[in-house]
């Protein structure tokens, strides 16, 4: 999988709390939390927003509460990936649960600056900044993880297997 | 190089010879827990994708624990998702209002075993990590993913070692050792590790105690908490397991993340103060601070040895403020009024309720007002925890909650024994 888009910056210990505030939790609807995506950070983020574009963030991205509204809310509004210094855990797991790419890379995230063209290949783990002509590398992800996110989160990797068990039940109740 | 216990674990259930710290691997999961909070938006996950039949039914464990017996129509919605999941799916392990919290039932009936790997749709499932398995707090769609396939993905954490070492003086629990351990590390001390517990205070800390431990490990931001297995691990499981298990123990030269040691012979109890469990003094330095309710619960305290501690520090004595004791677990219930010690309670004039998590997350059964302070002995006290958000909990043992309950205000309960003997 590859993206191509521009940066938005952030720094560190950004929390679940600006990524989606608490006031809108009361839906669990992805475009609904779209909406408000990071709106308490960065108010130009949700009006100046291209679909593709990523984030670039400091260390401890997404730490705070453990709901998985805020990458619901990044995933529904069209960000690319997140590349990170380094990623809050069950932010982590969450944000793989739903199929949304992340990348850890310190070098990537020091290097890049608002507006910055960035691309991305998550395969590799290469990170090619197109403005500023350096490219790091972010540690490639397990062909496990791979699988989750290019099935667009773990419910889809999932969904091959547990219908191919439900036809072997169905057989089983013809036969 | 050698491994640790923790890696070891997560080596064997992913068919592996050895993994390391930050790789990720797939590894199959010896036991599933969902709560009456988390299990209702897995169920409906799995419906989602057609899900008719669970592939391993007897993995699963639902514990109605949270707001149970429910407090409200909507909790009563909640609970009626699983149990009719439950139902539909003939789940051995579905366990209904009243049976208690899901951290005390299941290493009491003796489900999470040594060699193990369980996760847990509640963050304090890292507890069972006291019998030497690998546990850990996951989200809702990860609980759906295990039940559904039986497996579930992993970033192999890395392991810091904690050592205690000498004898602990009287009054100093496992709750004591936990809360001087995340006072000196802070609340992201352990973020994302495991936290190995060692050394020689372990020969003579109770399963109780461990318990506690284990069950903090998430209030110093780390994976799991885990301990050896050990004489006192083996005693405790070998009477109740359920099924075969798999001692694990740490090679010599395994490689740690960070290594602490720290000797208990001269502790005090502690306190933590509003609002993180980092914020530790010890009972001295704040005694006197006056409190206006007790909380005697949850899944950090709330165990039959921590209720005799009470007991003994209630008997014959009158609570002066609101003290609600709430035993963790039916089997801890039963045994504690055959031991007589919910009479003494009574007789103290605490009350007494049925098995739940109640005061703990403020949800329900004993919610503090604004301003309330309360002394507990929970694992969590940050803004709004137990209620009102300018209500403030302090977390101490249960032996501080006990004497604190006796003269309403922050007491080392070597002064209230102290009060007792002078009135003899
Ligand atoms: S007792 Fe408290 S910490 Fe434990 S499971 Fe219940 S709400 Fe969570």
């Amino acid at each position: 999988m590859r993206f191509e888009g521009r940066v938005w910056k952030y720094g560190d210990d950004v929390n679940t709390d600006v990524l989606i505030p608490a006031r809108y939790l009361n839906t669990s609807d992805p475009e609904e939390l779209a909406k408000h995506a990071l709106e308490d950070l960065d108010p130009d983020f949700i009006k100046e927003m291209r679909a593709g574009d990523i984030i670039v963030a400091g260390k401890n991205f997404g730490c705070g509460s453990s709901r998985e509204h805020a990458p619901i809310a990044i995933k529904a509004v069209g960000v690319s990936c997140v590349v990170a210094t380094s990623f809050a855990r069950i932010f982590f797991r969450n944000s793989i649960n739903l199929g949304l790419p992340i990348l850890e890379s310190a070098e990537a995230t020091e290097a890049a600056e608002r507006g910055d063209v960035l691309r991305v290949d998550l395969a590799t783990g290469a990170i090619e900044n197109v403005t500023r002509g350096v490219t790091h590398h972010a540690k490639p992800f397990p062909e496990a993880v791979m699988k989750i996110i290019a099935a667009g989160g773990l419910m889809n990797a999932i969904r091959d297997e547990v219908l191919a068990r439900e036809a072997t039940y169905a057989q089983g109740a013809t036969a | 190089m050698g491994m640790t216990m923790a890696e070891k674990i997560l080596a064997r259930h992913s068919g592996r010879e050895r993994v390391e710290p930050g790789e990720l691997i797939e590894a199959e999961v010896d036991l599933m827990m969902g709560n009456d909070i988390t299990a209702p938006i897995a169920i409906k996950r799995l419906k989602a994708l057609g899900m008719t039949r669970l592939p391993f039914p007897d993995k699963v464990f639902l514990v109605m624990s949270h707001y149970a017996p429910a407090k409200d129509i909507q909790s009563a919605e909640q609970i009626k998702i699983s149990r009719e999941f439950a139902r539909e799916q003939a789940l051995q392990h579905y366990y209904a209002e009243g049976s208690g919290i899901e951290h005390v039932i299941l290493p009491e009936e003796g489900w999470v075993l040594p060699g193990d790997l369980v996760i847990g749709a509640d963050s304090h499932s890292c507890t069972y990590g006291a019998t030497n398995c690998f546990a850990t707090g996951v989200g809702s769609t990860d609980l759906a993913a295990a039940m559904a396939t039986g497996r579930l993905w992993f970033k192999v954490p890395e392991t810091a070692r904690y050592e205690f070492t000498g004898v602990r003086p009287s009054y100093i629990t496992g709750k004591d050792l936990i809360l001087h351990t995340i006072g000196q590390i802070g609340v992201d001390g352990s973020l994302y590790q495991v936290m190995e517990f060692a050394g020689d205070t372990l020969d003579s800390l109770p399963m109780d105690d461990r318990l506690t431990m284990a069950n903090m490990a998430i209030e110093a931001g780390a994976k799991a908490g885990i301990f050896p297995c050990d004489a006192i691990a083996e005693e405790y499981v070998a009477g109740r397991a359920r099924r075969p298990y798999t001692p694990t123990a740490s090679d010599p030269d395994a490689q740690y993340a960070r290594h602490y040691k720290w000797d208990v012979t001269a502790m005090e109890p502690l306190v933590a103060l509003p609002w993180a469990p980092e914020n530790i003094k010890t009972v001295g330095e704040i005694a006197g601070t006056a409190m206006d309710r007790v909380f005697i619960g949850s899944c950090t305290n709330a165990r039959l040895s921590d209720l005799r501690v009470v007991a003994a520090i209630m008997r014959g004595n009158k609570v002066a403020v609101d003290t609600l004791v709430i035993p963790g677990s039916r089997q801890v219930y039963r045994d504690a009024m055959r031991e007589g010690l919910l009479e003494i309670f009574m007789d103290a004039g605490a009350t007494v309720s049925a098995p739940t998590c109640g005061a703990c997350l403020g949800g329900f059964m004993g919610v503090l007002g604004p301003k309330e302070k309360c002394l507990s002995t929970t694992n969590r006290n940050f803004v709004g925890r137990m209620g009102h958000p300018t209500s403030e909990s302090y977390l101490a043992n249960p032996a501080v909650a006990a004497a604190t309950a006796i003269t309403g205000a922050i007491t080392h309960p070597k002064d209230v024994a102290a009060r007792e003997l002078a009135s003899v």
